[in-house]
């Protein structure tokens, strides 16, 4: 438990003059469970869209396994798989097909994709389906397709971002069964969001909280609730980060959404 | 090569599978071969003009191409919108690699749909000039289906809703096949006519279609072969440029 599997150093995102992400430094170590929490608009979405190489760093240092994601992308790529917080799978492929396509795209060899894939969808219990539509399938029997396929090509990271958005109590308490388990036997290294802190306080081992582009608290549960003097992380959450609600709007923006609001500016 | 095999079945599976995109696609192509071939080409021979059949053809499977070039852009916009996308960019598999599966897939699709309509257009009572000459005819079928499904991507990196797609088909698509010699001779229509449709790449397409298939042409195939490559290059060097260019 003492590898440093993901560095992040003075990270920062700009777009255009507008600071998303503002100078963080954090560390997860190897096999450990690491919670990223933070209102909607933080910079949640943004860190983990950097931290999966899918947006540009504007300074600062990003290591995944030791591979520097702006110039090994490729390598620090095979390092981690992720479920998405929008559905992504092929409507119009089967189960196994978007598995199948997966493993080709991580150049895992026929034998040991096939063998792999028989063997993550029956974990999931999907085995029996690999060869329905997806069209057909229900959100969590989506979502356990895309747990199956972020683990296809064995990586180091698991990122789960928001994994349990939407899904019935049965599946959650599934998934996080699961989970623990990939980290207890496998030592995967989990790094997931959330919006019910519930869940964060029972499976996170460490916990980051985001608010306005900067890590303003980390640490065990523990660590947090004795540092707001609360009882709950959720009470410790809400004591750091306000109880107003946010949108991912300011004022700057004429209480556009950001998105939006980056898009008119580009117009303009 | 594996991975683009891979990309590319993807793209002919969903093709396969999905009926309605087929006839979507084939289905006005058709009704123009039927109501322009039947109903206007009377009145064509009896200018003296010949065979309208003969000329329409050529400038019917270049719609069909272009429709289902298009058509296919709206999967990149799909897989934008609904994540697979995301999927696919955060692999360690080049984004020229993924382009050009999935870009290989969808020319399949047109060169596909192109066949057809030329099979069909048999039926009607087409019959091209020579057989031989159906090779180098099949050349420029699959040079235009890359050229379109290149256009048809670039397009779809660069919009991010559907309405703004059907905008660009409006604006950009029923020109472009209208203001074409795909549907009259250039020789004898008013002059700013003809100018614009000179500008067109898709009359030059047209044009070299014809000359194998028909054995009539308007520029000569030496100039529809320069601006055929040309505007291959252009738009692949456009649905690169812009592929690249998508953030998620």
């Amino acid at each position: 438990m003492s590898k440093t599997i993901i560095k992040a150093d003075k990270l920062v995102k700009k777009f255009g003059d507008f600071v998303a992400v503002n100078e963080i430094s954090f560390e997860v170590k190897q096999g450990e469970i690491f919670a990223f929490l933070g209102p909607n608009g933080a910079g949640k979405s943004t860190t983990i869209k950097m931290l999966t190489t899918m947006l540009h760093p504007t300074s600062g240092i990003l290591e995944m396994a030791g591979h520097d994601v702006t110039t090994e992308r490729d390598s620090a790529r095979k390092t981690f798989g992720i479920v998405f917080q929008d559905p992504s799978l092929d409507e119009e492929l089967s189960a196994f097909e978007n598995m199948d396509l997966h493993g080709v795209l991580y150049s895992i060899p026929k034998k040991t994709r096939y063998k792999r894939i028989e063997e993550l969808l029956k974990l999931v219990e999907l085995w029996d389906r690999k060869d329905t539509m997806i069209k057909t399938f229900s959100g969590g029997m989506r979502r356990r397709l895309e747990i199956a396929r972020g683990l296809l090509h064995e990586p180091k990271i698991l990122f789960l971002d928001e994994p349990t958005l939407g899904l019935d109590t049965q599946t959650r308490n599934l998934m996080w069964e699961y989970v623990r388990k990939l980290s207890n036997e496998k030592g995967m290294t989990i790094f997931f969001t959330t919006h019910y802190l519930e869940e964060a306080e029972d499976i996170a081992q460490k916990i980051a909280i985001i608010d306005n582009g900067k890590i303003i608290a980390r640490g065990t549960t523990k660590e947090l609730c004795k540092e707001t003097k609360t009882e709950t992380l959720e009470e410790a959450y809400l004591k750091l980060t306000g109880k107003t609600t946010r949108d991912e709007s300011s004022a700057d923006n004429n209480g556009l959404n950001f998105k939006t609001a980056m898009r008119n500016r580009n117009l303009r | 090569m594996e991975i683009i095999y891979a990309l590319w079945l993807r793209q002919v599976r969903r093709y396969t599978r999905s009926s309605s995109r087929l006839i979507g696609t084939l289905g006005q192509p058709l009704l123009l071969l039927l109501a322009l071939g039947y109903g206007i080409g009377a009145i064509y021979r009896k200018a003296g003009e010949g065979d309208y059949l003969a000329f329409l053809v050529p400038g019917i499977i270049a719609q069909t191409v272009l429709l289902s070039g298009i058509f296919w852009g709206l999967i990149i916009l799909q897989d934008k919108r609904f994540g697979f996308l995301s999927e696919l960019l955060v692999t360690p598999v080049s984004r020229i690699k993924i382009l050009l599966g999935s870009a290989l897939g969808g020319s399949t699709i047109s060169i596909i749909q192109g066949i057809l309509i030329f099979i069909i257009s048999m039926a009607l009572g087409f019959r091209p000039y020579d057989w031989i000459l159906v090779l180098p005819a099949l050349l420029i079928l699959i040079v235009m289906s890359i050229s379109l499904t290149s256009l048809g991507a670039g397009i779809a990196s660069m919009v991010n809703d559907f309405q703004g797609f059907q905008g660009i088909n409006n604006l950009l698509i029923t020109p472009l096949f209208f203001l074409s010699s795909a549907l009259y001779p250039l020789n004898n229509v008013p002059k700013p006519l003809a100018i614009i449709s000179s500008c067109n790449p898709i009359s030059y397409m047209v044009d070299a279609m014809r000359f194998f298939l028909s054995n009539t042409t308007h520029f000569g195939i030496q100039k529809d072969l320069i601006v055929i490559t040309i505007t291959m290059v252009l738009t692949i060097t456009f649905a690169v440029d812009r592929f690249n260019k998508i953030e998620m």
